[in-house]
């Protein structure tokens, strides 16, 4: 078990409103990201239903249960922090197993969940050093263990890969995947980076500005996004935003269109433009292209293909995949 | 010679910091020295600095004259006991105010800081009087709370300043691992900020120690520290400087002993967070 509902859920510091009023349903055993800029609220949504700060209105259920006024640790939810947050004066052992001693279980039944959890976690030969004595990645896995051994019912992850390097975050990221996999348990997972949402949700919230903007599988949102701020901060490079003269043909006061929806066409096509960059990956190449009114566009092409910089090319668009936005910047159909 | 102007000044700061600190040792000095005088040698003009003849008759009679070690262990239990008092308080105040701060928690640590630029004599009569009536004069529970009183607001300030340092998350975390409150700041809180509170504890000691104007004037014989034991060689005797300089010495010796080998841990709990 592990669903958990947020009912109207407000927050604000004084008067300033964070969350004017968020509705969510996660169902159990589902890996759910939060997503969106920094400083959208999607950490303090997180921390709202960790029970660490105290809502403004509205009710949070988990398992149907009202918990708005339970404290964190009887919630049955565990966090892993951003900093880690680990006690740095015990051993990584006690830090896993400071939870259960304040559970008061037995100290047998403690040292097994403690042992089992650092084997899961490849963190045995490290149970008697202190936090400061590791890496990076192994804090942040002492992080993890001592969120696992208390068998929540769902885990709250605060962008726990930001502060390690690139091939770390690759890392630790299939590694949660595994652990959610092998648990089986709900987790929520706040992150700015939408490639992180992308390969790891079931389901994506995108969260601008305190409001909800949309919720769906990864690649619902970046097929269908239902506004202009979803469709340009899912999906990596940027999807093209185009408005003005090229949108009013298509009855929009903007449309946007994928890197990968726009070819390079011999004949003449939707557009023509000058390449100004190009970006090679080995198998897509990314061509910026000055289209003139339409402004800069972004254009997958074959790894191997030859153009560069001040050559002018032709775009034809994928006409099925132009998504059409009014005036409000919600999506037209 | 590009590097001789920078020596040269170097000796010279060097020498006067020499300079100030001999100045601002030189009374502890001078008593200390005194104490080994007779009490003619004491007071010949001009002084005799160094070679006169060295005698420890004057501690042998302060010995004898009144009781060092009830004055000392007096000394010793106000200096612990508004030690530990003020910590009960300390802690959970310093600890609301850095991870729940309110609107009005800066207003508040003035408010307190501002408490002790009152001259204490201004509360001189009500607190006599209070004590008076509440037959607290010259007890240790009285003085014991005086002195907390008096230096509450400064371990408050100084125990703020450390816990600032601490991130909230990990206070954060242990909620999350289900500490309540009083663990929290048990065996999460307390064991990381054990630098801040050994220092705090320290200079509250020594200040407890020092102080005279409340302690003097509060206390007679039952729960008297060494400030009386001082102070009882300078009235009732005359001008025995010899004896007086005596029991100065022993009353600060102790003192000066902790200062010494916690002087690194001082000057760090005074100066932390003014440089990160």
């Amino acid at each position: 078990m592990g669903t958990i509902s947020l009912r109207n859920v407000r927050k604000a510091f004084g008067d300033a409103v964070i969350i004017p009023g968020a509705d969510l349903d996660i169902a159990s055993g589902e890996f759910v990201v939060f997503v969106g800029p920094s400083g959208c609220g999607k950490s303090t949504l997180l921390r709202l239903i960790a029970g660490l700060e105290d809502l403004t209105d509205g009710q949070i259920m988990i398992d149907g249960e009202n918990v708005s006024d339970v404290p964190p640790a009887k919630r049955g939810l565990a966090m892993v922090f951003q900093s880690y947050a680990l006690y740095p004066h015990m051993s990584v052992r006690n830090n896993i197993a400071f939870g259960l001693k304040m559970a008061g279980e037995p100290k047998a039944q403690i040292d097994a969940k403690v042992a089992r959890a650092a084997a899961t976690l490849n963190l045995t030969d490290y149970l008697d050093r202190k936090p400061r004595q590791l890496s990076g990645g192994q804090r942040q896995r002492v992080a993890i263990g001592r969120a696992i051994v208390r068998q929540p019912k769902c885990f709250l992850f605060d962008e726990p890969l930001s502060n390690l390097d690139a091939a770390l975050r690759v890392n630790m990221r299939v590694e949660i995947m595994q652990l959610h996999q092998q648990l089986d348990a709900t987790m929520i997972y706040v992150t700015h980076d939408q490639v992180e949402a992308m390969t790891m949700a079931d389901r994506i919230v995108v969260i601008n500005q305190g409001v909800i903007e949309q919720v769906g599988s990864p690649l619902d949102l970046y097929n269908r996004p239902n506004s202009i701020f979803v469709a340009g901060f899912i999906g990596s490079p940027k999807m093209n935003l185009i408005s003005g003269h090229l949108a009013a043909t298509y009855h929009a006061a903007t449309i946007g269109i994928r890197p990968e929806h726009i070819a390079l066409v011999l004949s003449v096509g939707d557009i023509q433009g000058t390449i100004v960059l190009t970006e090679h990956l080995g198998s897509d190449s990314f061509l910026h292209v000055d289209a003139g009114e339409a402004g800069r566009l972004t254009v997958r092409a074959p790894g191997d293909c030859t153009g560069k910089p001040g050559d002018a090319v032709s775009l034809g668009f994928d006409k099925a995949r132009i998504h059409r936005f009014d005036s409000q910047g919600k999506v037209m159909v | 010679m590009a590097r001789a102007v920078p020596l040269r000044r170097k000796l010279i700061f060097t020498a006067l910091a020499w300079g100030v600190g001999f100045v601002i040792f030189f009374p502890i000095l001078w008593t200390i020295l005194t104490s080994f005088k007779t009490e003619g040698e004491a007071v010949t003009i001009p002084p005799n600095f160094l070679f006169f003849d060295w005698t420890l008759e004057n501690y042998a009679i302060v010995q004898e004259r009144s009781d060092y070690l009830k004055f000392a262990s007096n000394s010793v239990i106000l200096a612990l006991g508004s030690t530990v008092v003020a910590l009960l308080i300390a802690v959970p105040a310093a600890w609301a105010m850095a991870f729940a701060p309110g609107k009005r928690t800066k207003d508040l640590l003035m408010w307190m800081l501002s408490t002790k630029m009152m001259p204490p004599v201004g509360a001189l009569i009500p607190l006599y009087l209070i004590f008076r009536d509440l037959k607290l004069l010259d007890s240790h529970i009285g003085i014991i709370m005086v002195l907390m009183l008096l230096n509450l607001p400064i371990i408050i300030w100084m125990l703020y300043t450390y816990f600032k340092e601490i991130p909230g998350e990990i206070l954060e975390a242990s909620r999350m691992d289900g500490a309540s409150i009083g663990k929290e700041l048990l065996y999460v809180l307390a064991p990381m900020a054990v630098p801040g509170i050994a220092s705090t504890v320290l200079l509250n000691i020594i200040l407890a120690w020092n102080e005279a104007f409340w302690t003097l004037t509060l206390t007679t014989k039952d729960a008297a520290p060494l400030t009386q034991f001082i102070a009882s060689y300078s009235s009732p005797e005359g001008l025995f400087w010899a004896k007086l300089s005596a029991a100065s010495t022993m009353a600060i010796a102790p003192i000066l002993v902790l200062g010494w080998f916690a002087q690194k841990q001082l000057v760090r709990g005074l100066t932390f967070g003014a440089v990160k």
